[in-house]
C-alpha cells in the first residue's frame, strides 16, 4: 500500500440533473464515473443515494418501491433505511449510502468519495 | 399479586409425615425438585399409583412407564381429563391409552383414595369403598389451588382464587390488581399460561397508559398437546350449552380418533381434536381468530387437499426443511422464535421462511405454537389489509369510499397521520382501482415496478415481454415479428409459456417501447396481479370429440377480461369436452363444454404451489352466461378477497355454497351492481403497452443516467 501524500480520497460533489428527472416517489439508476448509485426522489421532496445493487442478489434497488424512510428491494422484499442504509427486519448487510441534497437551481447533488491517485 | 397456585392435597390418611411434609414414597407434582425427587425415586420402584387423570396425572404416568414402572391411574371423575374432555373424548383416550401401554397402566375412575398404607415404606393405597392397591410410590397430581393466603389475610374477598374486576383490580381495594393463576374474574381460575400472558399485557397496557381503557372479558382458551404420546388439542366448551348450538362429530375408534365441534352463530365455541392433529393448526387459527366458520363444517375437522402433509413439526428433526424456498430448517425457525420473535410475520422476518411461495405457512405457524407454547403474541396486524393501516379490509373499503380517498397518498394522509409505508403501497394502489376504476387517481410510483413499466422483473434487472396471443391461436405474421424483435433485441431466451403464449426475455428497460411498437401486439399481462391467460384447447373446429367451441369462448375471454386488475394473478382455462384437455378443473376459473350446448363453469382451482380441483359454481347454457358468471364472480372477487389471496384460498374460505347464493341464487341482490361494475372496469381498460409511444413520465424507460462534476467556488 503507497503512502504517497497524492494517493487521497477526495470528496467531491456531482450535479445528476434536475430533480423532476425522477418522477416523484420514484428512484433512478445514475452513473458517476465508474461509480452505480441509486438515486430516490420521497413524496416529501426529499433526495438519498445509495448504492444500486442490492447485497443479497443483486437487485435493482433503484426499481424498489419506496416510502419517506424505507426501500423495498424488487426482487425479494429486502428492506433498507434510505438514511443510513440498514436493514430493515432482515439480516442483509447494510447499503452504502451517499449524501444527497437538491441545490437552490432545484437540481440533485450528490457528494462522492472517490479515491484517487494522483498522477 | 401474582401469587399462583399451589398443589391441591386431597384429604388422605396417611400422606404426611410427623414434620408435617408428605411423606417419603408420597409426591406433589409441581416444580422442577418434584420432578427430580420422583424420578430419583421411581429408579427403585416398581409400581406407582397416580392419583388424579387429568393431564399432569397422565404426564406423570407416561413418564413413570418411561422409567419401566407400572402405573394404577385413580381418579375421581367418571373419565379422564374431564376438565378438557367431554364424556365421549375421556372414554376414547382411555381405550387408546390401554392399548398403547397395554399391561404397565390401569385406569381406576370415580375412586377416591382415603389412605396411603405402610408402615416405613409405601405398600399401597385404600379407596373409600374399601378396596385396596399395592404399590411402592405414590404421586399426587390433583390440580392446583390458587395461592390465597396473603390475600385472605389482606381482607380481599375471595373465592375459588382472588376475585377481580374487568380491569384486575380487586373490588375491595381498587389499587391492588391480581393476575394469572391466582386470580378468579367472572368465577373462572384459569389454568394455563396463555391467559396469565394476556393478563399481564392488559394489566401493563393500563398501568403504563399504553391503553388505559384495557378491558378484561376473559380468554378464549385453547391449548394443544401431547397426552402420552397421543395429539390432542381442545378450545373453548367442551359441551354444548344453548339450544342453539350445533354439535359437529366424528369417532372413529379402532384409530383413536375424536374430533368434535360446538358451533355457535357461524363460530367456534369449542372443540376437541383427539388422535389426528391434522388440521389442528388451522382449527386453532379459526377458535382464536375467532373467525367465521365454512358452511361445510367438514373443512374444518378433515385436511383438505392444499393442507401441506406433515404437519405435526414436533416429530420433525431440527435439520427438516420446512421452508423450500429459501432453504430454511425447522431449527432454524425454532432459533428465531428462542430469540423471541413471538408471531409470524417476525418469524418470517427473521428467517426469510414463508416468504417465497408461501405454501409453508402452515407449518411455520405450528412450529410457532409449539416453541412458543403459549407465548404466541397476537399480532393484531395480520388481520390489516395492509401492514400501514390499522384496517381490516371491509373497514378501509368503507373509509376510502366515505371519505372519497382516490389516491394511495391521500389514504396515508386521511388513515394513516400521513405516514406512508412502502410495504403498503401496491395493495392500496389495487384496492383503489377496484374501488374507483377510472376515477382513482394513478399514482406511479404507488405501482411495483413491474406495472410502472409493463413488463415483469428478471433476477438480473431486465425485462420479460409477453404479447397476448389470444386464445393461445397466432399466425405465421405474428410468429415472425416475434422472432425479429427476439433477435434484433438479442433476447436471452424465448420460450413457449404454460398459458401458451411466447415469452422474450431478457429485454433491458430503455428497449421495451421499441419491442412493443415492433411487435405490434397487445400486452399479455404476464407481470400483473390481473387476469392473465386462458387456456384453450383445439375445440369444436378441428377435434372430433370437441362440443363446444372452447377457442372461441377463450379468446372471448381474454378479449373481455384483459388486464383487469385483481388481488392475485388469475389463470383461467376452457376445455372443449370433459375430457378437459385445457385443464380447466385447476384454474383460478375454468370451463368446460358439456353435451347439450352446456357449460360448467369452475373457481377456485389450482394447479402450482397448492394444487386444489375447483368447484362448480354454474352450468349454464350459453358461452355468453358463461361471460356473465365469470365477470360476475371475478368482480366478487376483486371486492372481497385479501391481497394476495389466490382464489382457491378465498373460494374455501367464504365456502362455495354461499358464493353460489350469492352470485346465482343473488340472495344480497349484489348481482347486477357487480355485473355493472366489472363492465366498466372492462369499459376503462386501455392496453399499458400504449405507454411505450406516450411514456408517462420523460425518464419512464430510461435505464442510466450520467452525472456532471460540479465545480467547486
Amino acid at each position: 500500500m503507497s503512502h504517497s501524500t497524492t494517493d487521497s480520497a477526495q470528496t467531491q460533489t456531482f450535479d445528476i440533473g434536475h430533480i423532476d428527472m425522477i418522477p416523484i416517489g420514484e428512484g433512478r439508476l445514475v452513473q458517476i464515473r465508474h461509480i452505480h448509485l441509486a438515486v430516490f426522489r420521497t413524496r416529501e421532496g426529499k433526495v438519498f443515494a445509495t448504492q444500486a445493487l442490492c447485497p443479497h442478489k443483486g437487485g435493482p434497488l433503484w426499481d424498489g418501491t419506496i416510502d419517506a424512510n424505507k426501500l423495498i428491494c424488487p426482487l425479494h422484499s429486502y428492506t433498507f433505511d434510505l438514511a443510513n442504509g440498514e436493514p430493515i427486519d432482515n439480516e442483509c448487510k447494510d447499503l452504502k449510502t451517499y449524501s444527497a441534497t437538491v441545490n437552490q437551481n432545484d437540481h440533485i447533488e450528490v457528494k462522492i468519495t472517490l479515491r484517487s491517485s494522483a498522477k | 399479586m401474582a401469587t399462583g397456585s399451589v398443589p391441591f392435597i386431597p384429604p388422605i390418611e396417611g400422606i404426611y409425615s410427623d414434620n408435617g411434609l408428605l411423606r417419603e414414597g408420597v409426591f406433589s407434582f409441581r416444580s422442577l425438585e418434584d420432578c427430580i425427587e420422583i424420578v430419583q425415586y421411581a429408579s427403585d420402584a416398581r409400581h406407582a399409583v397416580v392419583i388424579g387423570g387429568g393431564l399432569l396425572g397422565l404426564e406423570t404416568t407416561h413418564g413413570l412407564i418411561n422409567r419401566g414402572l407400572y402405573v394404577d391411574v385413580v381418579h375421581i371423575a367418571s373419565h379422564l381429563m374431564d376438565a378438557q374432555l367431554d364424556a365421549d373424548a375421556g372414554q376414547l383416550l382411555q381405550h387408546s391409552l390401554e392399548s398403547l401401554e397395554g399391561t404397565r397402566v390401569t385406569f381406576h375412575l370415580e375412586k377416591t383414595t382415603t389412605r396411603v398404607i405402610g408402615e416405613d415404606q409405601v405398600t399401597g393405597v385404600e379407596f373409600k369403598e374399601g378396596s385396596a392397591i399395592e404399590c411402592d410410590m405414590v404421586v399426587i397430581a390433583t390440580g392446583v389451588r390458587p395461592n390465597m393466603s396473603i390475600a385472605k389475610s389482606a381482607g380481599l374477598d375471595v373465592n375459588q382464587g382472588i376475585i377481580i374486576d374487568d380491569d384486575f383490580s380487586c373490588p375491595s381495594a381498587s389499587d391492588i390488581f391480581a393476575i394469572g393463576e391466582c386470580a378468579e374474574h367472572r368465577g373462572i381460575t384459569y389454568g394455563l399460561v396463555a391467559p396469565a400472558w394476556e393478563h399481564a399485557t392488559m394489566l401493563a397496557d393500563r398501568l403504563t397508559g399504553r391503553n388505559p381503557q384495557a378491558h378484561y372479558s376473559g380468554s378464549r382458551v385453547s391449548t394443544k398437546l401431547h397426552v402420552m404420546g397421543i395429539e390432542l388439542a381442545v378450545a373453548g366448551d367442551k359441551e354444548a350449552s344453548k339450544d342453539t348450538d350445533e354439535v359437529v362429530t366424528y369417532v372413529e375408534p379402532s384409530r383413536g380418533v375424536y374430533k368434535k365441534l360446538i358451533v355457535r352463530g357461524d363460530h367456534i365455541a369449542g372443540a376437541i381434536l383427539l388422535g389426528d392433529g391434522a388440521t389442528t393448526p388451522r382449527l386453532l387459527q379459526s377458535f382464536n381468530g375467532n373467525e367465521k366458520l365454512p358452511a361445510d363444517r367438514a373443512a374444518i375437522l378433515f385436511p383438505i387437499a392444499s393442507d401441506t402433509v406433515g404437519i405435526d413439526v414436533s416429530s420433525l428433526s431440527d435439520n427438516a426443511q420446512i421452508c423450500d424456498c429459501n432453504g430454511v430448517s425447522k431449527g432454524q425457525i425454532v432459533s428465531a422464535v428462542k430469540a423471541g420473535n413471538r408471531n409470524f410475520k417476525s418469524v418470517c422476518n427473521a428467517t426469510r421462511a414463508g416468504t417465497g411461495c408461501g405454501s409453508c405457512k402452515p407449518q411455520i405457524e405450528a412450529t410457532l405454537e409449539f416453541v412458543a407454547y403459549g407465548l404466541v403474541a397476537d399480532d393484531p396486524s395480520a388481520h390489516y389489509y395492509v401492514p400501514g393501516i390499522p384496517m381490516s379490509k371491509s373497514e378501509l373499503m368503507h373509509a376510502v369510499k366515505t371519505k372519497k380517498l382516490k389516491s394511495v397518498s391521500a389514504v396515508f394522509k386521511a388513515l394513516a397521520d400521513g405516514k406512508e409505508d412502502a410495504g403498503s403501497k401496491a395493495e392500496l394502489a389495487s384496492l383503489l382501482k377496484t374501488i374507483w376504476g377510472d376515477e382513482y387517481e394513478d399514482e406511479r410510483d404507488a405501482r411495483f415496478i413491474n406495472d410502472r413499466v409493463h413488463a415483469n422483473i428478471q433476477r438480473d434487472g431486465t425485462f420479460s415481454v409477453v404479447p397476448r396471443i389470444f386464445g393461445g391461436i397466432t399466425s405465421p405474421d405474428e410468429l415472425r415479428r416475434i422472432a425479429n424483435v427476439a433477435e434484433k433485441y438479442n433476447a436471452g431466451m424465448v420460450k413457449v409459456t404454460g398459458g401458451q403464449r411466447i415469452d422474450i426475455l431478457g429485454i433491458p428497460k430503455e428497449h421495451l417501447p421499441d419491442v412493443w411498437r415492433e411487435l405490434d401486439m397487445p400486452s399479455g399481462h404476464a407481470y400483473a396481479k390481473a387476469f392473465r391467460t386462458c387456456k384453450t384447447c383445439v375445440g369444436t373446429d378441428f377435434c372430433r370429440f370437441g362440443l363446444g367451441d372452447s377457442t372461441s369462448l377463450g379468446i372471448d375471454i381474454e378479449k373481455r377480461f384483459q388486464g383487469i386488475e385483481m388481488p392475485h394473478k388469475v389463470k383461467m382455462a376452457v376445455s372443449g369436452c370433459p375430457r378437459n384437455c385445457a385443464e380447466a378443473t385447476v384454474k383460478d376459473i375454468g370451463v368446460i363444454a358439456i353435451d347439450g350446448g352446456k357449460w360448467e363453469i369452475y373457481v377456485g382451482g389450482a394447479a402450482g404451489a397448492n394444487v386444489r380441483k375447483g368447484d362448480v359454481l354454474a352450468i349454464v347454457d350459453s358461452a355468453d352466461e358463461a361471460l356473465k358468471h365469470i365477470g360476475r364472480f371475478l368482480q366478487y372477487y376483486r371486492e372481497n378477497a385479501k391481497y394476495l389471496e389466490r382464489t382457491y384460498d378465498f373460494v374455501e374460505r367464504i365456502g362455495i355454497e354461499h358464493i353460489k347464493e350469492i352470485l346465482i341464487d343473488d340472495t344480497e341482490s349484489i348481482a347486477d351492481k357487480l355485473d355493472a361494475d366489472m363492465n366498466s372496469a372492462i369499459d376503462a381498460y386501455v392496453d399499458p403497452w400504449q405507454e411505450g409511444s406516450k411514456p408517462l413520465h420523460s425518464s419512464q424507460f430510461v435505464s442510466v443516467s450520467s452525472a456532471s462534476e460540479v465545480t467547486q467556488s
